[in-house]
């Protein structure tokens, strides 16, 4: 089910946004217009990666540097070993629409489920 | 080149063969690692591995399932090298010749040689820690650097009556400057641990087991449990047949890389390992991004990035150290040459990056 979240407007590229549902999903707008959402937290550690670093596809974590896809939401760099679950993305009538997946999330040791 | 050797299991050894699998290199890769553990994430050992949130399992760096195609030879130490054959002579005796040698053989932590003082190192240390925490007593922290503000963070979490003793006057002075360094180590004061500072060590008392630590202006500190975090030792006697590190490195086909080299950074050894792999093979060597790093006290996130240099300026840009949040930024001449944050990752982050666009000196 396509829930809406923002418009794209509120997302300038480069940037992203936190959509505090349960668990909570970050919403990138990359510097080449394409958006993605992914788990928001950080499978190694409780982190926004909503805060990290946007570089092309990928989003390093604000705080230990671990690197995550934004299309397939696989570990590129440690230490996290774990992938983020992504969400499927439409932008319509310029608002950002995400479906849920329903996988299991991979959240990170001592976050709250 | 067909056959590379990596002396050194941990952080960097993996990262140089993850790199240089990335870069194209089919060839045979031998690790040679002294601990007999496959690469784990040494960070955590000093805080949640010590409280319990974290286990031996989440600290592993490999991937399950992941394949690099490498001989992994753990539990065996390298004693010699001979840089001309790009020998690498091993403690059981055994000799292993490469065309190309990746030297990651890390640091040590700086020993206190007296029965029942601690140090964090190793997982092996940090299980030994571990199980000294569970009862709970009178600590004292010899050394107020990151390490050992982590152990006194964790301890204080675990119940314990937490004393840090530094010989320098104002803690992280080094890393973060006097001003910052100040504000920095208020953290323990907030949080019930007692800071002396300007007082060495001169004795630990005990024969069975450690009963106290004396300071230089006679105060007796009572300890049931003593850890000291008083620095590293890169190691790199093995090296000393080959005439150590820098003779060892100026071979073709020998390179460097992690701890070894003298850095302290987490952030070093994960990135680093990919141009020294560059170098080794002949390709074009990755982006560097400035030297980062991040430390976990109290709750609270202290992450600190670039090259901070005695005579640099300090400005608070956003937050309030009083609150213990906020972000400072270190310039010279003008130009940001680093950024400090306390609880404040979103905001780091930018900062971060900007000064990798900010050109960099040597």
């Amino acid at each position: 089910m396509l829930q809406p979240v923002c418009p794209l407007s509120e997302i300038p590229p480069g940037e992203a946004y936190r959509w505090a549902t349960e668990p909570a999903v970050a919403i990138f707008h990359t510097e080449d217009g394409e958006v993605f959402a992914i788990d928001d937290t950080c499978t190694h550690q409780d982190a926004s990666l909503a805060d990290g670093w946007l570089e092309g596809c990928e989003v390093e974590c604000p705080l230990h540097a671990s690197r995550f896809d934004l299309r397939t939401g696989a570990v590129d760099a440690p230490p996290a070993k774990k992938p983020v679950r992504t969400h499927r993305v439409e932008v319509t009538d310029g608002v950002v629409h995400v479906e849920l997946s329903k996988e299991p999330p991979n959240l990170p040791p001592g976050a709250k489920p | 080149m067909d056959k590379v050797a990596i002396v050194g299991a941990s952080l960097a050894g993996l990262a140089a063969v993850r790199a240089l699998r990335r870069q194209s290199f089919a060839g045979e890769i031998v690790v040679v690692g002294a601990e007999p553990h496959l690469p784990y994430d040494r960070p955590p050992l000093s805080k949640d591995f010590l409280t319990g949130a974290v286990t031996v399992t989440d600290l592993a760096l490999t991937h399950d399932g992941e394949d690099l195609g490498a001989d992994w030879r753990l539990g065996v130490t390298a004693t010699g090298f001979d840089p001309r054959t790009r020998a690498v002579h091993l403690d059981t005796g055994e000799v292993i010749r490469a065309d190309g040698v990746v030297i990651a053989t890390g640091a040590r932590a700086r020993p206190i040689e007296h029965l029942g003082v601690h140090t964090l190192r190793t997982l092996d240390d940090a299980l030994a820690l571990r199980e000294a925490l569970k009862q709970t007593g009178r600590l004292v922290v010899i050394g107020a650097g990151f390490i050992g503000a982590e152990v006194a963070s964790s301890a204080r979490k675990l119940g314990w009556d937490v004393t840090v003793v530094e010989s320098l006057p104002t803690p992280l002075a080094g890393q973060l400057g006097t001003e910052m360094g100040e504000i920095v180590s208020r953290l323990h004061g907030d949080h019930g641990v007692r800071l002396l500072t300007g007082l060495p060590v001169t004795g630990l008392t005990g024969t069975d087991r450690i009963e106290a630590v004396e300071l230089a202006d006679g105060t007796r500190l009572p300890a049931d449990l003593v850890v000291a975090g008083i620095g590293a030792i890169p190691n790199v006697e093995w090296l000393e047949s080959a005439g150590g590190l820098a003779a060892a490195t100026s071979v073709p086909g020998v390179v460097a890389t992690g701890d070894c080299t003298g850095s302290q950074h987490w952030t070093f050894a994960l990135e680093h390992p990919a141009t020294a792999v560059a170098e080794l093979l002949g390709t074009d060597p990755p982006v560097t991004k400035p030297p980062y790093f991040w430390s976990d006290q109290y709750g609270v996130m202290i992450q600190f990035a670039g090259h901070h240099a005695p005579g640099d300026t300090v400005r608070i840009v956003e937050g309030d150290p009083e609150r213990r949040s906020f972000l400072a930024v270190y310039e010279r001449d003008g130009q940001p040459s680093a950024v400090l944050g306390l609880n404040q990752p979103k905001l780091f982050t930018r900062w971060r990056r900007q000064l990798r666009s900010a050109p960099q000196e040597a």
